[in-house]
């Protein structure tokens, strides 16, 4: 202390000066560069915030019992909505969960403990990484080739591959980094206790990675709920029910929100207009509400 | 190499009691007999010349300066080391007097029947009560499964602490109560052997003590083997130690077994100097 106090009498003669003093060089500088800091945070910010703005105003409006569980209008027709929408939206999003996610898991459970260092790893790693990459249309397409060319028709499991396509590499990377952040010693416990490399991986690894897994997993679903290019040519659209008289129609064109939206915001007529802006706000929300879902999972605990 | 045979006969003519004791099948109390060659790690010779005996119901304390190949041998003993890439192997390790690396013998199976306790507390991300039945489900047991439990946690003097929030995680005890845990999870099975890789090397003095009281408390029932980097507990727990250095001499760092015996005379009256200058304090 003494030392210091002396080295800084010899810099500064007489008292040291310990006030604020806002104009110096680098408090302005600092000041300027919080301040450019601040700014950018906010731009940031502002296109989710006036996305949700503009659809709260204009589709909430429209959002009304009826929007949600209604039949497509057609034409001039007034009223109507999109429930078949959603249902289809929920169907194929639930078919492309059911391909990518045990098909994922099992995949990063190989690239994660099994194998990490094998050719084949490395190549699928690399393909997967590739994949998040993908052009949505290009997912369209091959689903197009694979599904709807040997069935002959658009379909919900169609428009379901497509989707999968695209949440496959999210869910393979999202949940090999979860179980490789599974720590070395809780392995270590488990190979100790005499578990073969399958009970590892089934009775420790993945149970102690679920929250990370999950939260990859609602990731993917968040993804595919929202595109519309690869249900063009998969899904298309339908102005009925997937279940109409108690029977599910999955092998005939299905509707979806986001083709929904596509369709009807281009149309000329204000109705099919309004409730292109309703879905919107439907669909935005329901995105929002499984990323805050997959964030409440994801959250570390002890 | 003919030194260093003349070398290992003098050390096992020095100690006699050891050397009367080598065949196992004559000694119905060597539950474990390693006489291991050589360890290699890809190209790196990690531990030669190191033949040691866990004897039945007695502790057996490994010892020695970092690097000198304790922790080796002893995750050796279950196969542990399997799970290191490049690990290989010369020598034997004879548990009931079957060769735990003969080619028909299932690693797995060697791991439930010689159970280990970790250097770092690694409970499951599970209930207490899960964890503890964690072996004994693997095991696929019928019997009374929150009995067996019960005496686990009792063995391990940690049930009077968690009796009552037995659905709560394991990794909420404290650092000493989760090492209480692991250990009430290695004996919940009743391994034959209970391997210890320096278990207090993470906790403070007084879950120290309490885990040094429950080792002695468990030998009755027990065999235990336990790597510790501490003279002091080496003596207060273990009824043989093993002397283990690194030799350094040859350009690498390759670990062996100075000299082992009862711990009353490697502490007192060490047959190698080595082991005198050790355990006197002048290297560590």
């Amino acid at each position: 202390m003494n030392g210091r106090a002396a080295a800084g009498a010899s810099e500064i003669p007489g008292v040291a000066r310990l006030e604020r003093s806002p104009f110096q060089g680098r408090a302005l500088r600092s000041l300027v560069l919080t301040g450019g800091v601040w700014l950018a945070a906010l731009i940031a910010g502002v296109p989710l915030v006036s996305v949700l703005y503009l659809l709260i105003v204009r589709g909430g409006s429209r959002l009304s019992l009826e929007a949600l569980t209604a039949l497509p209008p057609a034409g001039f027709e007034m009223g109507g909505g999109f429930g078949n929408a959603i249902a289809g939206t929920v169907v194929m999003v639930g078919i492309a969960g059911l391909i990518s996610v045990p098909l994922g898991v099992v995949a990063a459970v190989f690239l994660a403990e099994l194998s990490p260092l094998s050719r084949l790893s490395r190549a699928a790693r690399f393909a997967a990484k590739t994949l998040t990459g993908l052009p949505s249309v290009l997912a369209g397409v091959f689903a197009y080739a694979v599904v709807v060319l040997t069935t002959g028709s658009y379909s919900a499991p169609a428009g379901g591959l497509a989707l999968a396509v695209l949440m496959i590499p999210i869910v393979v990377l999202t949940a090999e980094e979860a179980i490789r952040a599974v720590p070395r010693i809780t392995r270590d416990a488990a190979y100790g206790m005499g578990c073969t490399r399958t009970q590892v991986a089934c009775k420790v690894l993945l149970p102690t990675a679920l929250p990370g897994i999950l939260t990859g997993v609602m990731l993917a679903v968040a993804r595919a709920a929202g595109e519309t290019a690869p249900l063009l040519f998969t899904a298309l659209f339908s102005s009925y029910w997937l279940f109409d008289g108690g029977h599910p129609h999955l092998m005939q064109p299905t509707a979806s929100l986001a083709v929904l939206i596509y369709n009807f915001s281009g149309m000329p007529f204000e109705n099919q207009i309004e409730l292109a802006w309703a879905a919107s706000l439907v669909l935005v929300s329901m995105v929002l509400v499984i990323n805050v879902v997959s964030r409440l999972i994801g959250r570390p605990r002890t | 190499m003919a030194t260093m045979m003349a070398e290992r006969n003098r050390r096992e003519t020095a100690n006699g009691m050891i050397a009367a004791a080598a065949d196992p099948s004559t000694n119905p109390d060597v539950v474990i007999d390693c006489q291991l060659e050589q360890v290699h790690y890809g190209g790196f010779l990690a531990v030669r010349d190191s033949h040691v005996q866990i004897q039945k119901g007695r502790i057996t304390g490994f010892i020695g300066p970092s690097g000198c190949g304790k922790s080796t041998v002893l995750r050796s003993l279950n196969r542990m080391n399997d799970l290191i890439r490049g690990f290989r192997l010369q020598g034997q390790v004879r548990f009931h007097g079957t060769d735990v690396y003969s080619r028909n013998v299932d690693p797995v199976a060697v791991r439930r029947h010689i159970g280990m306790v970790f250097q770092q507390p690694n409970p499951f991300s599970m209930s207490i009560f899960d964890n503890v039945a964690f072996g004994l489900r693997l095991n696929r047991f019928k019997g009374n499964m929150a009995e067996r439990v019960e005496r686990a946690l009792r063995q391990a003097a940690l049930w009077d602490e968690v009796k009552d929030k037995m659905k709560h995680s394991g990794l909420s005890l404290s650092g000493g109560q989760q090492q209480r845990l692991c250990i009430a999870r290695a004996v919940a099975t009743e391994p034959a052997v209970l391997l210890m890789d320096e278990p207090c090397s993470a906790l403070d003095p007084i879950a120290t003590r309490r885990i040094e009281e429950l080792m002695v408390q468990l030998k009755q029932q027990y065999t235990i083997a336990i790597v510790t980097h501490n003279m002091q507990q080496a003596q207060r727990v273990a009824d043989v130690t093993a002397f283990f250095s690194v030799d350094i001499t040859r350009g690498s760092r390759t670990g062996y077994l100075v000299e082992s015996g009862p711990t009353k005379q490697v502490f007192e009256s060490p047959a190698e100097t080595l082991t005198k200058e050790y355990v006197s304090g002048q290297f560590s």
